[in-house]
Formats: structure tokens, sequence, C-alpha cells
């Protein structure tokens, strides 16, 4: 077992181009799946904890869903739609991604991490007092001012929903193993590289993937948690 | 006489099919220091929303320096900021005290407010505590952030709901003496909701009694205190129940 850890060890200060690849691809893949989620989620969520609207209990019953969902399973869905015999497969639109690519798995794990984040937004804005917002009007805020006053006050909760969207899908193997098919210098990432070199009997490397995803993940949350309090003190 | 600041002509409010306020006229003068009493429930809160446009009467006409507002045609943003409450409850924004009150001054996109907000500070006595998270003060500092953070904007009208409801004498008397001489040197317009008929004797110009939704009296503080026209008005002044 040791000696395991040492090989992991010397194996990440190496850092030969293969491991590195696959960091690059892990972060570009997670990262902007990530970026699209915040996008969408954040003012999604912040509209249904703000508004009432019809149709509102149905969305928030499927977000509440969608954030439980097995990532294989959503893996699964993806896969199908873009098989060649699939609805979206067939159409040979710029925009719709190639199976075994990594826009295939950036959009597989959007739809992970979306729910993740607009959820946990909603809640958040939820827990702002309501009064809040009558009060920043009557200082003068415009209906947008209030809103981003609002978000900003639960900016403890928005952060926290970034920060599980990104976990949810930085170490989701389910669903980038289906779609991006673990394929050398294209689709693999460290999630499916820990699984194919453990498989394989590579314990060495299968354990300095592990360190190196936990040490990332670690990396991240202590960045966050730090502009966090950084922008309580502001 | 000039123009009044605000017209109501006709207004009824409504929260589903349940009235709350049914105003036949009225009229505010600029510069008037008007306190609104009357029992919970009565409207005062409600009063004072559409009067800070916060929210558009149901129906009826309610005019600002002219200009009526009505759910279908908003106020224009520089009229509108023109006007600030103090609530009975306020709810600071998670940051420091100083910045909560330079946050409507940002909000007009004002660079300079340092300045500014340090002589709010200072006039409601807060000034040592510019930098403490607004979260942890008390609740008669918190009060008094609220008043630093309307009167930073120099507003043409003040309106305060309930302000000193939950303060404890110093605290009460502090805001009281920075109202009044709000009014008395700058000529800002104030409209105060207080149910304690001592303060609205020793503040306001004018005294309003809001009942069940319904302005029933209103007239200059001495005959309205002193020769109420309305025999609920001179119940509610002798401190009878009247509801």
């Amino acid at each position: 077992m040791r000696e395991i850890l040492i090989q992991a060890l010397r194996l990440i200060i190496a850092a030969p181009p293969a491991l590195r690849e696959i960091v690059a691809l892990t972060f570009r893949v997670s990262g902007v799946a990530l970026a699209i989620s915040a996008i969408i989620g954040i003012p999604l969520g912040a509209a249904l904890g703000l508004r009432r609207f019809a149709g509102r209990r149905l969305l928030v019953s499927l977000l509440y869903t969608g954030m439980g969902f097995p990532p294989v399973v959503i893996g699964l869905i993806v896969y199908l739609l873009l098989s060649r015999n699939g609805p979206l497969g067939q159409w040979e639109a710029p925009f719709i991604p190639r199976l075994f690519t990594p826009s295939a798995m950036i959009l597989a794990q959007t739809i992970i991490s979306l729910p993740l984040v607009a959820g946990l937004t909603m809640a958040a804005v939820m827990g702002v007092d309501p009064l809040l917002r009558q009060q920043v009007l009557a200082l003068g805020a415009t209906q947008r001012q209030a809103l981003f006053a609002v978000l900003s006050e639960a900016r403890t909760g928005v952060m926290t929903s970034i920060v599980a969207g990104f976990g949810g899908i930085l170490s989701e193997v389910g669903a980038v193993m289906l779609v991006g098919g673990n394929i050398e210098h294209r689709t693999r990432v460290l999630t499916t590289a820990i699984v194919l070199e453990t498989s394989k009997g590579n314990f060495e490397l299968a354990i300095a993937l592990g360190i190196i995803l936990l040490g990332l993940s670690f990396l991240i949350n202590v960045a966050l948690v730090y502009l966090q309090g950084r922008a309580i003190r502001e | 006489m000039s123009t009044p600041l605000y017209e109501l002509d006709a207004i009824t409010h409504r929260y589903g099919n349940r009235t709350i306020l049914s105003i036949d006229h009225w009229e505010i003068a600029r510069g008037d220091l008007v306190a609104l009493v009357g029992p919970n429930g009565a409207g005062k809160s409600t009063l004072l929303r559409l009067l800070n446009f916060i929210e558009a009467p149901s129906e009826g006409s309610l005019r600002y320096k002219g200009h009526i507002v009505g759910s279908r045609n908003a106020i224009p943003l520089a009229l509108r900021r023109e006007v600030t409450t103090v609530f009975q409850r306020p709810i600071l924004l998670d940051r420091s005290v100083q910045a909560n009150v330079a946050y409507g001054l940002r909000l007009r996109g004002q660079r300079f407010w340092k300045e500014r907000v340090e002589r709010a500070l200072e006039q409601v006595g807060l000034a040592s505590l510019a930098h403490r998270p607004a979260r942890h003060l008390s609740g008669g500092e918190a009060q008094r952030v609220a008043l630093a953070r309307a009167i930073v904007l120099e507003p043409e009208v003040l309106l305060l709901d309930e302000p000193t409801a939950n303060l404890d004498p110093y605290n009460a008397r502090l805001i009281e003496e920075i109202v009044t001489a709000l009014n008395r040197e700058r000529g800002t317009t104030i409209i105060l909701v207080t149910h304690n008929i001592f303060q609205a004797r020793r503040l306001a110009r004018t005294v309003g009694l809001l009942l069940e939704g319904c302005l029933i009296e209103v007239d200059e503080v001495k005959r309205f205190f002193e020769s109420p026209r309305d025999p609920r008005t001179a119940a509610f002044v002798r401190g009878e129940m009247i509801y």
C-alpha cells in the first residue's frame, strides 16, 4: 500500500503529458458545463424563488427530481438522444454535439449540474426576507437593482449551489463514460481513467489520479470559500 | 396656496377582494410634518407603500407633483427617488454599516459618497460603528442605520413607519429630534405613521386618523387634539377604544 502511494506521488511530481492532458480535459468539460449551468441556473433559480407563476410548482418538482437524478441515467438519456438513430443524432446541425466528443460530455454534465445550481439558488433566494426587496425599492432601486440586492444577500447559498454543481460533475463517472466513451487523447477524463486503470490493475496510476482529483476539488473549494469570505467582509 | 405635493382622489386599494384603503380625498402640502394615527390594521403601512410608489392603488388617482401614479403608468425613476421610507422593522443588507448607508447613493450611481455617509452616520450617532457588520447591531442601532441610509439621500419626502415603536426612550428621542430637525431646517416633507398619540402631538403639524382604511379626520395638530369634529377622533384622542 505504502509502495503504491509513493509511486503515485512520484507520478504526480513527474506529471507526464498523458496525465496533464487528462486533467486539462476534465477541467474543460466540467468547467464549461458548470459555466453554462450557472448562466442559466442562477437566473432561473432566482425567478423561481421570487416570482409566482402558473406551472411553478411543476417546475420546482422537476428541479428537485433533477437534483437527485443518477448521472448514469442522464448519460444514458443523452446517449440515446445523440446516437445515430436518436432524435437529435439524426440531424447534422452544428450545435448538436456528436457522441463520443467532449461536447457531448459537456451536454450531459450540464444537465446534471443545472438542477443543482438552480435548485440551491432558489432555496437561497427564498431564504432572504421578502421585506428586503420592498425596502431596497423604497431606497430607489430599480427592479433589476433590487434583484441583484436579493441575490447578493443570498450569495452564500448561491456560492454553495455552484460548489455543489461542480462537485456533482467533477466526480461523476457514469455519464462521461457513456457519452464520452473514455477514448484516449480525446474523451478520457480523471474519473474514467481511474476506472480503466483500476480494472487493468494499475493501482499506482489509479491512486495518483484519485489524489489529483481530490486535491483539485479541495483547491477549488478553498478558493470559493475564500471568495465568499471576502464578499461578506465587503 | 401652492399646489400640494401629493393629491389622493377616490383611492381604493385591495388585496384580493379585501379592501384595505378607501380614501376620498387627501392633499399633503410640501414641507408639512404629518402624523397618521390609528389602530393596527387601519391601513397606515399600506398607505405609506402607495406614497412611496412601491404599490400602485387598485383604483383612483394618486398624484405626486402632478404626475399620476398608477399600475399602468409608472412614475419616472427620478421622481420616485425623491421619496424614501424608514420601516418599522428595517432589513439591513448583510454588509458593513457604512455600505448600508452608502447603498442608496450607489444605486444612484454616485461615486463620492464617503463624506456624505460619514456625515449621516454622525447625525445618528453611529460614526464609530461604520465598519461593523450591520447584522450584528442592536435593534436601536439598526433603526438608526435605517434612518441614516434614508437621510443620506436628502429625500424630498421622508416616510416613517412606526420608527420608534420598538425602541427605548433614548433611541426614540434621538430619532424624533433628527426627524424634526430635517423638517425644520431642510424643509423635508415628513409623513409619520404612529399609534402613539403622544408622539403625534409632540412632533406633527398635521394629524390624520385612519380607521379601517378610511381617513376619518385630518386637521392641524391643535384642533385635532383639542376640538376634533368627528366623535371617533374624539374617542381616539381620549384613548378610548373605537374599533
